[in-house]
């Protein structure tokens, strides 16, 4: 048997989006609003709590010996509980980055405006276990000169305006180099 | 050998397309009807039925499998739904081989559909709920962006150019114009792919799989069901998935280790030893440019950071020694996600079977692998099966 033209012509039907939008065929939207409040656990309750105080607290495990950040309370390789709160800095270096010319709806940054691009990325936590990172984004830095492996820094949110959320950092920016050029 | 041996004996599809006037019932129907008929089956012939469908938000439809299930001839049925995201597809025809595999049943109707543009205008917004909740999403992240995480990483470790990986989107949206059910077939060449839209660098817009509609089904059977009522079976002779930690931040994603492990489970079962020599022809995940050469690695298709070389030689050509998505994939036929990989399933199906047509490898391919990947970059889904 083969798969032909003719026996998957009749299977799907394409719609145009102006058949949508220009209401040619009936449609029935809904947009749903739902609101959630999640638990965070007593893990990353005390990252939150140490977040707002301005510094960042990862859990060691002693049989494989890593600094884990996100804090955990079990190992999830040795599959055990893990055992000791530590501080980390709030230095890192650039594991992986992107350039993004799209929002979270994947709707169309401004970019020939002006707008500046989103640059999200794992940012690997000095003094947690190699490898360690954490999903934030990149700022003051002009996105297309951002290297994998570039050292940066937290900037922190003033004590007054921090919630205790990972927002708490603004972002991160890249560490000295970039301050001595702006001196 | 704690398992019955089991073949595929029967294919359909609907043709992928953006924005289906049809429900998703509906190209389940289609797609499971013409499995069936293929199989000279109908419907009394079938003893249980799978459903693979992705995330539920893509629809709105809650309970998706037990929405889907009458279409795909489900009634009166033992119906199960499995899900493991982008690795779906994949995973829907090993949960069907679970099914025939334990001597439960005999035969099994295996059908993913998904209707990604029910999320209107765009499915993206409905994955941000795929991020954790408490240390990720005030990010706002996007699914975009892991995929440009991870591809940006997987060139800094190889020295891969996205000149080199472009060349992906051209040869399988080429392969695609042969396909019937194609979305985005076409003939296009290295620099459309670099000089279209920057989505999220290194992502540009050629290097992304379209948002589609569409339905899959493969028709499974007992070793002695399958030798009686089918002339050419394909035999399922491997099987394997892994799922990594959650964690994603805090693993290396240069290297899919999770797809290696699904694949080594695969490949033992199978008892291959060398996959780059026994294999013939593959079906690696390529929602994403990079993802098909990722994937290639992952399954020890070749070296770690020798894919591009392949690609570079026509290798991975549907006329070379190893062809790569001979079907087009998901960047040429479309990416309705579980229906996707099934896609892939069916593909490898046809083309051991010398009944893929225009698409056909020359060769003679006697053992094909089909793959899928998804979850937050998790999960690997591998099927190897042979004529």
């Amino acid at each position: 048997m083969e798969i032909t033209k003719e026996m998957v012509e009749r299977t799907a039907t394409a719609l145009k989006l102006e058949d949508i939008t220009k209401r040619k065929v009936l449609t029935t939207p809904w947009q749903p609003k739902v609101q959630y409040a999640w638990d965070d656990g007593p893990a990353i309750g005390r990252y939150l709590a140490e977040l707002k105080n301005g510094r960042i607290i990862a859990r060691t495990c002693r049989k494989c010996r890593r600094i884990m950040i996100p804090p955990r309370m079990f190992c999830e390789l040795c599959w055990r509980p893990s055992d000791d709160w530590t501080f980390v800095k709030d230095t890192g270096v650039v594991n992986t980055f992107v350039i993004s010319h799209v929002d979270w709806k994947a709707g169309r940054l401004d970019i020939k405006g002006g707008e500046r691009p989103l640059t999200p990325a794992v940012i690997e936590i000095d003094g947690a276990s190699a490898g360690m990172g954490i999903l934030h984004m990149l700022d003051e830095v002009d996105p297309w000169q951002i290297k994998i492996g570039m050292k940066v820094q937290a900037v922190w949110k003033p004590q007054a305006e921090r919630q205790g959320a990972i927002t708490d950092i603004r972002y991160f920016k890249p560490l000295a180099p970039e301050r001595k050029r702006g001196k | 050998m704690g398992y019955r041996r089991v073949a595929i004996i029967g294919a359909g599809m609907t043709k992928f397309v953006r924005f289906a006037q049809e429900t998703g019932k509906e190209l389940a129907y289609e797609a499971s009807k013409m499995a069936l008929d293929s199989a000279g089956l109908d419907l009394s012939q079938i003893d249980c039925v799978s459903v693979g469908s992705a995330p539920d938000a893509f629809d709105g439809v809650h309970m998706k499998g037990e929405y889907l299930a009458d279409g795909s001839g489900g009634w009166g049925k033992p119906v199960m739904r499995n899900f493991v995201g982008g690795g779906t597809g994949v995973m829907n025809v090993i949960h069907g081989w679970h099914h025939v595999a334990s001597g439960m049943f005999d035969t099994c109707l295996v059908v993913s559909e998904e209707k990604m543009s029910s999320a209107f205008p765009h499915p993206a917004g409905a994955f941000v709920t795929i991020f954790d909740h408490t240390t990720e999403q005030p990010i706002k992240p996007t699914l975009l962006w892991i995929f440009a995480i991870e591809m940006n990483r997987f060139m800094n470790a190889h020295g891969y150019t996205k000149r080199d990986i472009a060349q992906v989107a051209v040869k399988n949206k080429k392969n695609a114009i042969d396909h019937p059910c194609a979305q985005l077939p076409g003939e296009i060449t290295v620099d459309d792919v670099l000089n279209s839209e920057v989505m999220a660098y290194p992502v540009n817009r050629l290097d992304v799989s379209p948002t589609s509609d569409g339905a899959a089904a493969v028709i499974l059977a007992a070793e002695h069901v399958a030798r009686r009522v089918c002339e050419k079976p394909v035999w399922i002779d491997g099987v394997g998935w892994a799922l990594d930690t959650a964690y994603w931040c805090t693993r290396d994603l240069y290297y899919p280790d999770y797809v290696e492990v699904a694949a080594r489970k695969a490949y033992e079962m199978a008892g291959i030893k060398e996959p780059s020599k026994e294999i013939h022809i593959a079906e690696p995940y390529d929602p994403f440019t990079y993802k098909e050469l990722h994937h290639m690695e992952g399954l020890m298709l070749c070296k770690r950071g020798e894919s591009v070389k392949l690609l570079n030689d026509g290798v991975t050509q549907r006329t070379g020694n190893l062809p790569i998505c001979p079907s087009g994939g998901l960047l040429g036929v479309g990416n309705p996600i579980s229906a996707a990989a099934v896609m892939k399933i069916i593909e490898i199906f046809l083309q051991l079977r010398g009944e893929a047509g225009k698409r056909q490898v020359p060769g003679k391919p006697t053992c094909g692998l089909a793959q899928a990947w998804g979850d937050l970059m998790q999960v690997g889904t591998v099927v190897v099966m042979r004529s």
